[in-house]
């Protein structure tokens, strides 16, 4: 693994090549992006890099990782990742997931917080709050690209990409990482209907971020599911939506370093 | 030849009135149940009529949608097998990709198999885009979700003895022993629907009978991969029986009256894409390259003519139609020389899904087109002898 510029490379654990970016030196900072996939020249991943050894891989079936046969679920990527943990020997990790990588965060720490410091959770989905009639999260997959942007961003030319004149590896990416997200989060949509179960069983010191644009989820949405993990905090971004890292970069890594600096009990938290 | 006698079953009387979309959210407020009951009996009994002249019959499911009635395509299946004594009844297609539970699909299409004295066609298909929303099936992964589906359909249909267990990646049973069993040995014959020449290839390989449905003239690569793939299993090209093709036909002595009806079976065309855009293209459901490309901006031509003029079927005029292979339309005279035109154009094509009635066509007039087909042009057909056209090297 090597860590320039906007370049990344590839790791194995236990027989899956992830595509992974790394970035900086000190404690570790794994990063599990949302459902769009992370761009190896996403600033947030240079923000981050300020404060630690960022490691930011593509879940298995986005970006350049493979797919392993039977891999279809948030449940089966969390083991990739403690797998990936356990063989890089990371310590005290900051997790920091956006979206679906904070379903991801959650899963991997509700199976063990071992390897884990802190957790910090962007806008993520994983939960079912409302009743059975009312959808808590839009349904992005009844909407055009466009629309959903408007729903996602503060400023939706933010997520603008003009593919006619990108590479063609660029939309692959983006169509890879369109089907990956369905994969995993078609139904139940877009949360494990167990997870509420578990969260119980996370012990580390969790941190909110909330980017108050966001009408894919909404504040209510963020602010319950923060009530389910022990001490969490919930705080907001403005001019930031449902993807706060690529919106707020340098306020969203601050509040995420600065929230992981805090010293906290170890692991008497229970 | 065979020529099916297909409708999809329109609820017409709710097409000029929606909100650019008629399937899936198009509100059911909008449907009046008595009449759709009057028209699915209309439905039956015209099939009746195709039974009597000669013409098989096929039928469809779709869902949530004013474009076909036919949500539970097993219903009419069931009074076909019953009404109807000598009309292949093809089903095309039977959505397994929808099929939560393929045992119950093996069990359904045993028993109209049986009620009918053996007299089903099995056609498997993965479903149109917009089923996926209605269904709440996961578009990524529909087609090995489909095969194992199409695998353990014709392991329930053709085991014997003790009950035997299936444990497989999307399916779980463990005492699997169907009643009854199917007539047709060993199963009911097997067909498809594809528009990509891999899918195409790979039914050859099996032996099933492809269809394609308004392709017009942009069928003969598919055919041609198809027989690419008959010739690597079966070291032969394939019989014309092996080829299917849905195409409206509008066929009357009068040729004004035939257009007239052929502007109304064109219905179905120029209502079938109304859709909710992004109903159109669920993750998953194109190949990754082919999402790459739309994001670039390429789309598909939509339908092209003889001389390779590009048409758009679902705006164009029903001349257009003709031109394209689309629609078979004319006085029978003219509607034979078109199909026999076409099905040299495929080098043989043995099964015409013949849409004979579409949208707001007339009872009488749906009846005249049918009986009229079955006297003028079946006979001809049925005599013609088709072309078997050689497998080019792959």
């Amino acid at each position: 693994m090597s860590g320039t510029a906007d370049a990344s490379s590839s790791l194995m654990v236990h027989g899956v090549k992830l595509e992974i970016v790394e970035r900086g030196k000190g404690r570790p900072v794994l990063f599990l992006h949302p459902g769009i996939g992370i761009e190896a020249n996403a600033p947030v991943l240079d923000a981050l890099a300020k404060g630690g050894r960022v490691i930011a891989p593509s879940h298995p079936g986005f970006g350049a990782s493979d797919l392993p046969k039977g891999m279809n679920s948030v449940d089966d990527m969390s083991y990739v990742y403690l797998d990936l943990m356990d063989q890089l020997d990371l310590r005290d990790v900051l997790v920091i997931g956006v979206g679906l990588g904070g379903w991801l965060a959650c899963d991997i720490a509700a199976k063990t917080t071992a390897r884990m410091s802190h957790l910090v959770l962007g806008n993520p989905v994983g939960i079912k709050y409302g009743d059975r009639e009312t959808r808590d999260k839009v349904d992005i997959w009844s909407l055009m690209p466009d629309q959903v942007d408007a729903l996602a961003y503060s400023d939706p030319s933010v997520g603008k990409r003009d593919y006619k004149n990108l590479p063609e590896s660029v939309a692959l990416t983006a169509a890879r990482n369109r089907e990956a997200y369905a994969r995993v989060a078609w139904s139940p949509y877009m949360h494990n209907p167990k997870l509420k179960l578990r969260l119980h069983r996370i012990d580390v010191p969790t941190l909110f971020l909330w980017g108050t644009a966001d009408r894919i989820l909404s504040e209510p949405y963020g602010r319950a599911f923060a009530t389910m993990i022990k001490g969490a905090r919930f705080e907001t971004l403005d001019r930031a939506g449902h993807y706060p890292h690529l919106e707020q970069p340098e306020s969203f890594a601050r509040a995420a370093l600065g929230f992981a600096e805090q010293k906290q009990p170890a692991k008497a938290r229970a | 030849m065979r020529v099916y006698q297909f409708t999809e079953q329109a609820y017409y009387p709710a097409w000029d009135d929606h909100n650019g979309s008629l399937r899936i959210n198009l509100p059911n407020s909008k449907l009046d149940p008595k009449l759709a009951g009057q028209l699915l009996n209309r439905y039956y009994d015209e099939w009746q009529v195709a039974d009597e002249v000669g013409l098989d019959i096929m039928l469809n499911e779709h869902h949530q949608t004013a474009t076909c009635l036919s949500s539970t395509v097993v219903v009419g299946l069931s009074i076909m097998a019953r009404i109807t004594k000598k009309a292949r009844l093809l089903v095309l297609g039977y959505p397994l990709g929808h099929r939560p539970d393929p045992l119950r699909c093996a069990e359904e299409l045993s028993t109209i198999d049986v009620v009918s004295g053996g007299r089903l066609d099995m056609g498997f298909v993965k479903g149109v885009p917009y089923e996926f929303p209605a269904s709440n099936q996961n578009p990524v992964g529909v087609m090995d979700r489909l095969w194992e589906a199409h695998d353990f359909i014709l392991k329930a249909m053709t085991h014997r003895g003790e009950p035997f267990n299936w444990e497989g990646e999307h399916f779980h049973y463990r005492q699997v022993n169907i009643w009854p069993r199917p007539i047709q040995q060993p199963h009911p014959p097997l067909w498809s629907t594809t528009n990509s020449k891999n899918n195409a290839y790979t039914l050859g390989e099996r032996g099933y009978v492809i269809a394609t449905l308004g392709s017009g003239y942009g069928t003969r690569p598919l055919y041609d991969a198809y027989r690419q793939g008959y010739f690597k299993t079966h070291r032969k090209a394939p019989a014309a029986d092996r080829f299917a093709y849905l195409g409206l036909v509008a066929v009357a002595n009068d040729e004004a009256e035939a257009r007239r009806r052929g502007d109304l079976i064109a219905g179905y065309l120029r209502t079938s894409a109304i859709v909710h855009v992004p109903y159109r293209n669920p993750p998953g459901y194109l190949s990754i390259e082919d999402n790459a490309r739309i994001l670039r901006g390429f789309s598909q031509p939509r339908g092209k003519a003889k001389d390779g003029r590009l048409v758009d079927i679902y705006h164009c005029s029903v001349q257009d139609l003709i031109d394209a292979g689309v629609m078979f339309c004319g006085t029978p005279d003219q509607v034979h020389a078109q199909i026999v035109d076409f099905c040299e154009y495929c080098g043989g094509m043995g099964n015409l899904l013949m849409m004979g009635h579409a949208g707001s066509l007339e009872p009488d007039a749906t009846v005249d087109n049918l009986t009229l087909f079955a006297k003028e042009v079946l006979p001809r057909l049925k005599e013609w002898k088709q072309p078997v056209a050689e497998v080019e090297a792959a």
